[in-house]
């Protein structure tokens, strides 16, 4: 704030208050020529107003409010740039960029300013940043058999994760179930980290001007068929040809590819489901099923321990 | 008999308004004009940029449809939501909105940093039917959204708008705005508007 502004707040806000003061003073004094507590000789409905002095709890109660607003202007920030002696504020400000951000926080750490947001956390650091820490040194495998580790994992599933695939982790129509075993991006350790600190994007492309409804109807009975459905074998047969485009994901043998996210078609999970005509939507328009990225939202400890958590999901 | 100068305000309405009106806008005078002239609440974080058309569309459907009666765009330096939502909000982030949209009421969750939280897709389910993805929820649906198609008649308009409010549209933004929008539905852009949300402090 420029010094111009600055004082213009002090000027005002102090004047204001002297001026109420001089105001309270001056009305304390009798400006009439009638005794205190006599009539002032006009009543209204009955009731007659005697010249009585301000009420003395209510006086009282005015000057204390005074000594309030004083000592909280120099106590806090109020006064323009004036930043008061405790040296409080609520956070840090003006920031343009997450990195000012974290540079002010560890800038107001180091010099030991008296910023209540970054003390609120540097107190929560202290006690839960040993329990995340004794956690950094477990493998993810060791944290999804470790009781009190997954139900610090449960807790922050339910908050960040349950909006998609359910509070009971078991997903919902294009939001993968997480119990099944079945991972589209791999289901190791390794795998399920990368996928929630980076997020994923699948691409499933359309078909129908390459395949036509004809061959969308034949290509989805012959995917029907490699899980093992009873499904017209004719139809599947000419699937089975033009089966090749898919292929370049899903596999000559049609059992995906982690790499690209591509479902294994033969284990009879489907993720946008398994009717003939759901797999006939999925390859007329595609599918674009996207996981949000969660490195910077929850960071490395708390990645850790959710993979772990989902991992003993699949435990048998 | 001695003069009762506090008479002046006893029996006189206009002049007890004309010192109420004085007393008030002391208050404004100190807490409003600083900031108008302020730089932390005058200069854009640096990763901001104006919404695109659609995103604008969608923010108008998001008036419209009262989303800001239940949802805040607001979070607040505290640890508890902090943690929930991300990093607190800041001024420098909201310089180009016009009316702000910060709210006051959460029945639902705040929405300042929703961008990038969950997929279209996801966003598409929940505004359908909240309950088939988040079965305690207790928002509406609002299907509407994804029959009604934009017509862009206005788009340009409301961009010329905002230039002249101080938010820097080149006349390249704003030629031929409406035609991007149009024939979109409501629904693809009230989620490119969230999806825009509190992604230029990130």
């Amino acid at each position: 704030m420029s010094s111009f502004w600055s004082a213009w707040i002090i000027v005002l806000t102090l004047g204001t208050l002297i001026a109420l003061m001089i105001l309270l003073k001056w009305n304390m004094s009798n400006f009439t020529d009638v005794e205190e507590g006599e009539s002032m000789g006009h009543s209204f409905d009955g009731i007659e107003e005697l010249n009585n002095p301000l009420p003395k709890w209510w006086t009282i109660l005015f000057w204390a409010c005074f000594a309030w607003g004083f000592l909280y202007l120099a106590l806090y920030p109020g006064l323009g740039n004036f930043p008061g002696l405790l040296g409080w504020t609520s956070s840090n400000q003006g920031i343009r960029s997450l990195e000012e951000s974290r540079e002010m926080t560890a800038q107001a750490i180091a010099e030991g300013r008296n910023v209540q947001y970054v003390r609120e956390r540097q107190r929560a650091e202290e006690v839960y940043g040993p329990i995340f820490q004794q956690y950094a040194s477990l493998s993810i495998d060791e944290i999804a058999k470790n009781p009190e580790a997954l139900r610090i994992g449960q807790r922050l599933f339910l908050q960040n994760c349950a909006q998609c695939h359910g509070s009971d982790a078991r997903g919902s129509l294009g939001f993968p179930n997480l119990t099944d075993g079945v991972f589209n991006w791999g289901g190791t350790a390794e795998h399920v980290y990368v996928t929630l600190m980076e997020g994923r994007v699948a691409e499933m492309p359309a078909f129908l001007d390459q395949l036509g409804e004809q061959g969308i109807s034949d290509v989805a009975t012959y995917v029907l068929s490699l899980s093992g459905r009873a499904v017209d074998r004719e139809a599947a047969r000419r699937g089975e040809q033009q089966f090749a485009v898919c292929a370049a994901c899903h596999g000559m043998d049609g059992k995906g590819n982690i790499a690209l996210g591509a479902p294994d078609l033969t284990n009879n999970v489907w993720l946008y489901g398994g009717s003939q005509r759901a797999v006939e939507e999925t390859l007329r328009y595609g599918r674009n099923g996207v996981m949000p990225r969660w490195d910077e939202i929850l960071g490395e400890d708390k990645v850790k321990i959710l993979s772990g958590y989902v991992l003993s999901l699949n435990a048998e | 008999m001695k003069k009762n100068k506090h008479e002046l305000v006893e029996k006189h309405v206009g002049w007890f308004a004309v010192f109420a009106i004085i007393a008030i806008s002391i208050g404004g005078l100190v807490e409003i004009t600083p900031l108008l002239f302020d730089k932390q609440v005058n200069e854009p974080v640096k990763n901001l940029r104006p919404y695109t058309a659609l995103e604008l569309e969608g923010r108008d459907i998001y008036i419209r449809e009262g989303c800001v009666g239940c949802h805040s765009q607001m979070i607040r330096p505290f640890r508890p939501e902090t943690e929930r939502y991300g990093h607190y909000s800041v001024a420098g982030e909201s310089v180009w909105e016009h009316p702000f949209l910060w709210g006051s009421k959460r029945t639902g969750p705040d929405l300042a940093r929703v961008g990038g939280r969950y997929s279209d897709e996801w966003h598409y389910v929940h505004l359908m039917d909240p309950r088939a993805v988040v079965p305690e929820s207790n928002m509406p649906a609002y299907p509407w959204l994804a029959e009604r198609v934009l017509d862009g008649r206005l788009t340009e308009r409301k961009m010329r708008a905002f230039q002249r409010l101080g938010v820097p549209y080149t006349d390249e933004d704003i030629e031929g705005a409406g035609e991007e929008v149009r024939g979109k539905t409501e629904m693809e852009a009230l989620i490119a508007y969230l999806q825009s949300l509190g992604t230029a402090l990130r």
